[in-house]
């Protein structure tokens, strides 16, 4: 037996239904809009929020347009821009953390120092005032996203690298004269990775649900694309009649995050990531 | 109806894992103890001592289960009570004195509320009775202020009066049986003495009888009444305590005996070569530097030489700053001033400023090697990355080099796969030292490596270093805290007290001259087999001569000197007295 087959054994019930969700979703992420009936803004019915019937799964939208169809883009937007996003902020942040914890000194002081700055920013207000100033883009998103998540991670990945600096080990690699690059990736980071990815799982959940509260107010994904977030926010109209178009998109997020955070718990509880 | 206190029959305790194979830890271990005497659980770790002590607590640990056997205390089976008659007997008619009293005690309560809580919890006496209670065993457990100690927080105290008041707490409910496990393990030999004095009496006094779990034969020989011999879960051997220490029948009792007391090793021969490592003046410490002195000193204007294949024991106890020494030569810790020279070059105080081949030359091996070795790398690569870093050596030349390490080390090849964690703690220091070994290195700075190895074990890593630095000339310096062991393997030795050397001599010479105060109560306190060797042991004396303030050279030794002179001592630097011994001490002094 693998390793992959005893490790899905092991994993308890409700990280199993966590994986089926997250792995559910990546896929729509991929392929979802290979399959996609209609492409994103195709108008192709008379009524709007319809029902579900064999032609539109999911109904139509507050336009008339194909849920299912929106929904399967939607996913892509919303799942590879947080998967960037937490990325590149865990990159950074632990790059950063890592620098600290090794130089420290006025190193230290000056990255933690910023950060802290950083994280007492509302990142709601900033992300308004980022719009404001150059308008909504893809890129633009990533950013405010990205800076938003560094001083989160950097401060965990800190502590995790202070814990493994004060070893002996990292002694034992100074005193042989090894640079700060080795010292980093061979001799600290394998031993802070697991949390690392806990954390980099729980940064996606939170990032989903920022652009998905971003998008809501607008000032995320913008027309004619949607990411879930958009999604919810344009059918608001529909909500008195319980339309699928804005249970759909709702649903979705939920089931990703609560999925994305299932796993990541019984990751943590069996204490292999 | 026997008149023992204590009885045990067949006790067999197993892991249970809840897949897999059940292992025995203890094996069917019986013994009866009378009321008031002392036996002794001794065996290396994971011999099953302990897990026999806390059974007598009715407890046992996460994953252990009890397989068989009656464990009687009194009229009591404890092994069939349930959890109130447990409460109700722990911390009451059964006591426990754990190895760290550091990590026993609560940080934010003070002493004597924890002391007394035994008494509070079961009902046995108000709060007034019980600290009234309290202070007369601090009295008779010779604490310094027995009034007011209690009012302090176990940080105010040092660690030998922290060990003396978690006995307080174990006795304060006059208790029927004594555990102490390992109490001494964590002190200097100066504190353990009198440690040991203190519980010796205190529990006499009581009238508990105890049973005293240690490694350490020389100290259970001055506390146990009968000793029982373990290794593998499985009895040795037990019977008195005269008889086992004298006369021992079992194998296992005289290798423990004969890895306790080493033999001396012939010294090195023909040192009429350059000195290998010439420190001088060495001071180093933490904070700013000013005028060559740290804020905080740890070590001050320490010198020594030493030549190809020789070695120095460096001794002292904790605090000393004997383990500073061995992070300035290194660099880790840049010192403040002072030289230190490796062959004719004089090496930078700062690690960076060394040059490659410099480092190299230079190894340290740390004490424990749980840390110091990386839990994500295999055996063959924490050998390898020395060997590409210094050498250049890799791939097909890399792991055949590190196979000789391995032989070097006697551990077999086929272990360069696995995971350094996965390995046992005597393995774990072999593979730190061939770490350093790699780097072919001239001088070899051993920090205190067998003080977290059992008694046997370590003597087999000490042999395999002097082995080694014979065979291949390097130069090593032991630093130890414990003199009887560091003599066996030095040239020469070198007695550390407050980060200053006080004594210093070829170890061949050592004896012939007076000695250091300080090294005459290490000498004397290093515990012999003799059952009498305790109550042999002249009480340290109170403090006669008070350091004065502002005094940085006076003889860092002063307050706790038996010999120190009013009006000399506290106001004259000591002279360096020349060898052998050399001797920084007014004591024989020439005016």
């Amino acid at each position: 037996m693998n390793r992959a087959t005893i490790w899905l054994k092991r994993l308890p019930a409700a990280g199993k239904i966590g994986l089926a969700l997250v792995v559910f979703w990546m896929f729509t992420a991929v392929f979802g809009p290979l399959v996609a009936p209609h492409t994103v803004g195709q108008f192709v019915d008379r009524e709007v929020f319809d029902r579900a019937s064999g032609q539109l799964w999911l109904g139509s939208d507050y336009l008339g347009r194909d849920v299912f169809s929106r929904l399967l883009w939607g996913a892509r937007y919303t799942v590879f821009l947080a998967l960037a996003a937490a990325g590149t902020a865990v990159l950074i942040g632990t790059s950063l953390a890592l620098t600290a914890a090794i130089r420290g000194g006025w190193v230290d002081e000056i990255l933690s120092r910023t950060m802290d700055t950083m994280i007492s920013i509302p990142s709601k207000v900033l992300a308004l005032v980022m719009v404001a100033a150059f308008g909504s883009s893809l890129s633009l998103l990533l950013v405010i996203l990205t800076v938003t998540y560094v001083p989160g991670n950097f401060r965990i990945a800190r502590a995790l690298a202070m814990n493994v600096v004060a070893l002996d080990f990292v002694q034992v690699a100074r005193a042989r004269g090894e640079g700060a690059i080795h010292i980093a990736v061979r001799e600290v980071l394998p031993n802070m990775i697991h949390p690392l990815l806990t954390d980099l799982g729980l940064r996606f959940v939170f990032v989903v649900l920022m652009l998905s509260g971003l998008s809501f107010l607008g000032l995320g994904v913008q027309p004619p694309h949607a990411d879930l977030g958009s999604l919810v926010r344009e059918n608001i109209s529909g909500i008195t009649q319980g339309a699928l178009a804005i249970l759909a998109p709702a649903l979705a997020i939920a089931s990703l995050t609560v999925g994305a955070n299932l796993l990541i718990d019984s990751l943590k509880s069996g204490g292999e990531a | 109806m026997s008149r023992d206190q204590v009885e045990v029959r067949g006790l067999t305790i197993a892991t249970r894992p809840r897949d897999g194979e059940a292992r025995v830890i203890v094996d069917n271990i019986s013994f009866a103890l009378p009321k008031g005497e002392v036996l002794a659980l001794i065996g290396e770790s994971g011999s099953g001592k302990t897990t026999v002590a806390l059974s007598l607590l009715g407890y046992s640990r996460p994953g252990l289960a009890r397989e068989a056997g009656e464990i009687r205390l009194g009229g009591t089976r404890v092994d069939q009570l349930g959890p109130d008659g447990l409460a109700d007997l722990r911390g009451r008619r059964v006591t426990y004195i754990a190895q760290s009293a550091a990590a026993a005690f609560n940080p934010s309560r003070t002493i004597i509320a924890q002391v007394i809580e035994p008494l509070l919890v079961h009902r046995l006496a108000t709060r007034a009775e019980g600290e009234a209670k309290a202070v007369e065993l601090f009295r008779s457990l010779a604490l310094p202020d027995p009034v007011t100690v209690g009012q302090r927080y176990p940080h105010q105290v040092s660690g030998g009066q922290l060990q003396r008041l978690m006995a307080a707490m174990a006795l304060i409910t006059d208790p029927e049986l004594v555990i102490l496990d390992e109490p001494t393990t964590a002190l200097d030999v100066t504190t353990q003495v009198e440690v040991l004095k203190t519980f010796k009496t205190a529990i006499a006094s009581a009238g508990a009888s105890a049973i005293y779990v240690s490694h350490d034969l020389a100290v259970v020989a001055q506390m146990a009444d009968r000793i029982l011999v373990l290794k593998d879960g499985v009895t040795q051997e037990q019977g008195a305590a005269d008889q086992i220490l004298t006369r021992p029948r079992a194998d296992y009792t005289r290798t423990l005996m004969a890895a306790a007391r080493p033999a001396l090793r012939q010294p090195a021969k023909a040192k009429a070569d350059e000195p290998v490592l010439e420190v001088a003046g060495l001071t180093a410490g933490y904070g700013p530097i000013r005028d060559g002195i740290p804020a905080i000193p740890v070590v001050r204007d320490v010198g020594f030489e030493l030549s190809r294949g020789s070695a120095l024991g460096v001794i002292g106890e904790s605090g000393s700053g004997k383990s500073t020494i061995a992070r300035a030569i290194a660099g880790l810790l840049p010192r403040a001033s002072g030289s230190v020279r490796l062959g004719d070059e004089e090496l930078a105080p700062a690690l960076d400023r060394r040059t490659r081949d410099q480092l190299r030359r230079v190894q340290i091996v740390f004490q424990n090697a749980d840390t110091a070795l990386n839990p994500a790398h295999t055996v063959g690569e924490t050998l390898a990355r020395p060997l590409r870093f210094y050498f250049g050596l890799q791939g097909e030349a890399a792991a055949k080099r590190v196979e000789e390490l391995l032989d070097l080390i006697h551990l077999p090849r086929s272990m360069a796969v696995r995971r350094s964690q996965r390995l046992s703690g005597g393995q774990k220091q072999r593979l730190n030292l061939a770490r350093a070994l790699a780097a072919e290195p001239d001088v070899l700075l051993c920090d205190e490596v067998t003080s977290a190895l059992d008694t046997v074990v370590g003597e087999a890593i000490l042999s395999l270093i002097d082995d080694l630095r014979r065979d291949l000339g390097i130069a090593t310096v032991f630093i130890s805290h414990d003199i009887s062991r560091v003599r066996a393997f030095c040239d020469r030795l070198l007695v550390l007290y407050a980060g200053r050397a006080v004594e210093q001599a070829d170890r061949d010479t050592f004896d012939r001259g007076e000695h250091h105060p300080y090294t005459q109560l290490l000498l004397r306190s290093v515990p012999e087999m003799d059952p009498g060797w305790l109550d042999s042991v002249p009480a340290q004396p109170v403090v006669t001569v008070e350091k004065s303030a502002g005094g940085d050279d006076l003889c860092p030794f002063l307050s706790r000197c038996p010999a120190a002179v009013r009006g000399l001592c506290d106001t004259t630097p000591p002279p360096l007295r020349a060898g052998p011994p050399e001797v920084r001490c007014h004591l024989g002094a020439p005016d």
